[in-house]
């Protein structure tokens, strides 16, 4: 990694130079400004940077290189199924037939992407168990919103809509769990876990009310263990007349092994961004399709894609829906990434992909749970935490061997999260790691380990070896500046 | 001769393999060697890799009869072949003139912002949560923030969102925040699905949607008036607005500065080349899609929405900014931060649900936008100005009529003598992409809002004029 | 500048010094600023703004938390800090004095018996 310091491109600006050429203008120049009120025609210019196309890319060449992606090395963030994104699928989300065709064009002038998401959908109700897919939602975040807002529409057509509006979840849910409930317009009630990690039904029982809307659970959970209760879950959540949400982030590890229509959720959203290989961008674009059960179909968001005969087409006309969630069909380029990972893969080798990365979680949980507490025994799926209270009582934080594995050549695993465990380490290998590298990885984590009892102090220090040294966050948040100020 | 009972899938092929007779293919992605996972199950202290699974309930697991039921997987030779064989089936901006806008653009693209955005390090990394390994991710984003606020005039930006329609939803959701009021007034002049999208986050927060008709293509300042109130969160306009035309914002502003009620301007970032910041007239909040910018059409998505604020709704503003910082050798590093904002500190409290955004097109439009440069998004803006208008004055020799009364940037609708559907699948068979159909929106029998781009040449433009005319004959 | 001594404390870690009568001024305790590690913004109330008992008021935020501060007594803020806007490091710095947060006129009767005194504070956390 480079480590000097990489000059603002605002800093390289120079007058007069370009990186782009733009034909001749072949029609007559049209003064906009004489017809426009005085204030509506701009006075200074944008300051955007002005560099030549060599200074463009070594910027962004010096940025790149600052950066940790998936290919520089080993990824263990845990909840985020950092696996290999496949090239081929950047190719082929690159064709001309995929990306430069326009959302308001006439349908059966794009058989070919309408195609490619019903076929999409099919695969989704497969691996879902769902009856039915939209593939709208832009990324997880919005899938559950999407989804919460069918439970709304749900209970608002029931006539219960104003009586159900506590959404429950458990104290081990991503934070975007609670956070969609409320922009649903939805109260939260917090269901506290039992000692084993999981949902206790006794817990949930007295939590269950005639003002439950419905249960988010991630499955297995974000502490990589499986709810062994779901089946008895989803009984008393329907008993208690509230619906069941499956927050698919974790879905890596069920895939071909059991699916959440089989476990008796109703509806469901996928990280197509995780679980399907498409990338993660530096956080984004994303893709957060929902399935939903076949008495909840009317109120998905429009359109929908479906097949009349052999034509492909965009149906608008649901009186129940809950509307439009965002524009167009959702991230289309993703989704086609997403496509042509299943289609690489199949559902053996969906099935395989799960094994191989629950097999490599428990393996480096294994190698790693003499070293750092372990909260819970039990077998894992496809992640596990791990607690760094044994090194917090030397004067070890959990943020220090974080920024100590930097040192090492890897990414941090996530951390403090989930918050029910003090000094959380959670990690998740996926399955496109090679037993080399958890070996290598695991060594590290090792010799941290020893570090942490025999020189401290390197740890308070670390990172050593990239770009900056630790930053000062609280300066940022104290005094932020946000854009960049000649 | 194989037999079909022996292809992959059958039962025969299942019993086979179960039987080892037929070798397991290694897949390309997953290096795990039949070797490696006997090691690993035997460091773990398990027989076989179901003893890992034997927590998931039995009633819920898949088993041979319920198996998922996928086709069979594709080499990578099939899998570029079949996608091929998909894409073709589309009619592609590349073969054909688009005359068709309506929020996204055929905009030409430069090469470099592929180039950068496949860099593996920006494309494969997750959101930067580790800054120290995460610098170049973090600057790329702080720049992009700068960019916008040059652009918007505004003060803050964030390092974006979904969409310029989802962007708007957010800022709806705040207004309502820090007004404490429940009616958001929406002009008639918004794209339509602005409209179907704001009023999905009005049904999860619950406030009210109304709106505020037209005077010709623009917003109706007199109804505006009429019913802005005391229970007025904020006003959304578009600027230049969905049919094309330039609203006034400092007289929708005048209008607002009796109530409390903010300004949200929905803006297209290339016309800003052009048009006066929306925030050096009043505006309290500008949003948009980044689309024009340096992304591809894609059919709809991944875009990029674009979110700025005046600095004082700073701490309400949605999802993740990047801020600048130093470390403790005093050298300047980059951050995201005012964290406790978002859903994994502040949880059901938080100004958003958001997690993931579209930070890899952000970065896309930083490099279009520093490859343009402060001369080349007014050179660009300037020529889609020009060939807009030159397509205008050319329909209206042919005869046609404009609706457009104010000045427009770069679509215009005109009146058909037909519908619409039927004259774009004449111009269909003439090779051109034809415009979008707002008849409905504008209550007028037949009328179709066209765009043209810096891509379109005078020859594009004549022929689709004659084809038009044909077609209408 | 108030002594810790002469102030009483909630089991929320506030602090309350009886200013008159039926005036107060309300701030956090330096454990509950230790806990929370460097403050890096104060949300703070509206003057005039009703203060009701055992409900937010303020909200404290460090880098990676947001902790709401509730109020201890019933009444009108008539005063507010709002030197933390610029300098929350006030509250690092001095949590007693420089870093107080309101004053609030007391609606009805004044009743310190419900809190803690500085001895008995100290007790109840570091248990």
């Amino acid at each position: 990694m480079t480590t000097s310091n990489t000059k603002m491109i605002f800093e390289q600006s120079k007058s007069g130079r370009r990186a782009y050429s733009l034909p001749e203008n072949d029609v007559e120049t049209f003064d906009l400004t004489a017809q426009l009120p005085k204030h509506l025609s701009r006075k200074n210019a944008a300051e955007l940077p002005e560099v030549s196309e060599l200074q463009l890319m070594r910027h962004y060449t010096a940025l790149a290189n600052k950066n940790f992606g998936i290919e520089t090395g080993f990824y263990p963030l845990g909840s985020c199924t950092m696996k290999y994104n496949p090239k081929v699928n950047e190719d082929i989300a690159r064709m001309d037939g995929f990306m430069n065709i326009h959302p308001l064009q006439d349908p059966a002038t794009v058989q070919g992407a309408l195609k490619l998401m019903y076929d999409l959908q099919e695969d989704l109700k497969q691996v879902t168990g769902m009856d039915d897919i939209s593939l709208q939602p832009a990324a997880g975040a919005q899938g559950e919103w999407a989804g919460l807002l069918i439970f709304k529409a749900y209970h608002e057509k029931n006539g219960e809509g104003s009586q159900r509006k506590t959404i429950l979840v458990p104290d081990s849910a991503h934070g975007t769990n609670p956070a969609s409930a409320a922009v649903a317009g939805y109260n939260v009630r917090e269901i506290k876990s039992n000692e084993n990690g999981t949902v206790g039904v006794e817990a949930l029982k007295s939590a269950l009310g005639p003002d439950t809307a419905g249960l988010m659970l991630t499955n297995p959970n974000t502490l990589g263990l499986f709810e062994v209760d779901i089946v008895e879950i989803a009984e008393i959540v329907h008993e208690a007349g509230g619906l069941l949400y499956y927050d698919g982030a974790n879905a890596n590890a069920i895939l071909g092994k059991s699916t959440p229509g089989e476990m008796g959720f109703d509806v469901v959203h996928l990280n197509l961004h995780k679980s399907f290989s498409t990338p993660h961008g530096g956080g984004g674009p994303g893709s957060g399709p929902i399935g939903v059960k076949k008495y909840l179909s009317p109120f998905l968001p429009v359109p929908r894609i479906e097949k009349q005969e052999e034509e492909y087409v965009l149906n608008t006309d649901y009186a129940d829906t809950i509307g439009r969630v965002k524009g167009y069909f959702g991230n289309f380029g993703v989704n086609v990434r997403a496509y042509a990972y299943i289609r690489s893969m199949g559902a053996e080798g969906l099935q395989q992909v799960s094994e191989d990365a629950v097999l490599n979680a428990n393996y480096l949980k294994a190698r790693l749970s003499k070293y750092y507490d372990t909260p819970y025994k039990q077998h894992c799926k496809h992640e596990f935490v791990l607690s760094g209270l044994r090194q917090k009582r030397k004067g070890v934080r959990t943020l220090d061997i974080a920024k100590r594995l930097l040192d090492y050549g890897f990414y941090a695993p996530t951390v403090y999260f989930p918050l029910i465990v003090e000094e959380c380490i959670m990690i998740e290998p996926t399955e496109t790691e090679a037993k080399e590298t958890l070996d290598e990885f695991a060594d590290a984590m090792i010799k941290i380990a020893e570090e942490v009892e025999e020189q401290p102090e390197l740890l308070h220090e670390a990172p050593l070896t990239k770009s900056v040294r630790r930053l000062d966050e609280v300066v940022a948040a104290r005094k932020p500046k946000v854009i960049y100020q000649k | 001769m194989i037999e079909s009972s022996h292809l992959p899938g059958s039962l025969y092929y299942f019993i086979l393999k179960s039987r080892g007779v037929v070798m397991t293919e290694q897949h390309r992605y997953l290096p795990a060697t039949e070797a490696d996972r006997t090691e690993m199950l035997k460091t773990i202290g398990v027989e076989s890799i179901n003893d890992l699974f034997s927590d998931i309930p039995v009633t819920t697991r898949a088993t041979h009869e319920k198996k998922i039921d996928l086709a069979e997987p594709l080499s990578e030779l099939e899998l570029i072949k079949h996608m091929h064989s998909l894409s073709e089936l589309n009619k592609t901006a590349s073969s054909s003139p688009y005359f068709l806008g309506a929020g996204t653009y055929d905009h030409f693209v430069p090469s470099v912002v592929n180039h950068v955005t496949l860099k593996s390090e920006f494309m494969t990394a997750y959101t930067p949560y580790q800054p120290e390994a995460s610098q170049g991710e973090l600057q790329a984003l702080f720049e992009f923030q700068t960019m916008i606020c040059e652009l918007t005039g505004m003060d803050v930006s964030n390092s974006s969102l979904y969409d310029g329609f989802t962007s708007l939803g957010e800022a709806c959701n705040l207004a309502t925040a820090v007004t404490k009021k429940q009616t958001i007034l929406l002009s008639d002049a918004l794209h339509p699905q602005a409209k179907e999208v704001v009023d999905t986050y009005a049904f999860g927060m619950e406030y009210k949607i109304e709106t505020i008709g037209l005077k010709q293509e623009i917003t109706d300042l007199d109804q505006l008036k009429s019913v802005l109130n005391e229970q007025t969160a904020a006003v959304v306009v578009q600027y230049p607005n969905f049919f094309g035309s330039v609203e006034d914002l400092k007289e929708i502003k005048e209008i607002l500065t009796a109530s409390n009620a903010l300004l949200i301007v929905v803006a297209n970032p290339l016309a800003l080349a052009k048009l006066e910041a929306p925030g050096n007239i009043g505006a309290d909040i500008v949003v948009g899609d980044m689309q024009p910018l340096g992304l591809p059409m894609s059919y709809g998505g991944p875009h990029c929405g674009y979110f700025t604020v005046k600095s004082k709704y700073m701490r309400k503003v949605p999802s993740r900014i990047v801020g600048e910082t130093v470390d403790i050798e005093g050298k300047r590093g980059f951050v995201m931060t005012l964290q406790t904002r978002e859903q994994h500190i502040r949880r059901e409290k938080a100004t958003s649900n958001m997690s993931s955004n579209q930070a890899l097109n952000a970065l896309a439009s930083s490099v279009f936008m520093s490859a343009l440069g402060k001369v080349g998004v007014q050179e660009m803006a300037q020529q889609n100005i020009d060939k807009t208008h030159y397509l205008a004055s050319k329909l209206k020799e042919a005869g046609f009529e404009l609706f457009n009364h104010s000045a427009f940037f770069n679509e215009f609708v005109v009146k058909l003598s037909k519908p619409v559907s039927q004259v774009n699948n004449l111009l269909f068979k003439k090779g051109f992409i034809g415009g979008y159909d707002v008849s409905a929106l504008i209550n007028v029998e037949y009328a179709m809002l066209l765009c043209a781009t810096e891509k379109r040449t005078k020859d594009e433009m004549d022929q689709f004029v004659k084809a038009l005319v044909e077609v209408v004959k | 500048m108030a002594e810790k001594e002469k102030l009483y404390f909630t089991n929320e870690h506030e602090w309350i010094e009886v200013i008159s009568e039926d005036y107060v001024r309300i701030g956090i305790s330096d454990y509950a600023v230790e806990q929370l590690g460097d403050v890096v913004f104060v949300e703070l109330p509206a003057l005039n703004d009703t203060m009701k008992k055992e409900e937010g008021f303020a909200t404290v935020e460090s880098v990676k938390s947001s902790s709401d501060i509730y109020g201890p007594v019933e009444g009108t803020i008539t005063k507010i800090n709002d030197s933390l806007e610029d300098e929350p490091e006030k509250l690092n710095d001095s949590p007693f004095s420089a870093g107080w947060i309101v004053e609030v006129q007391v609606s009805g009767m004044l009743d310190t018996k419900e809190w803690m005194d500085a001895k008995a504070y100290d007790e109840f956390v570091s248990e």
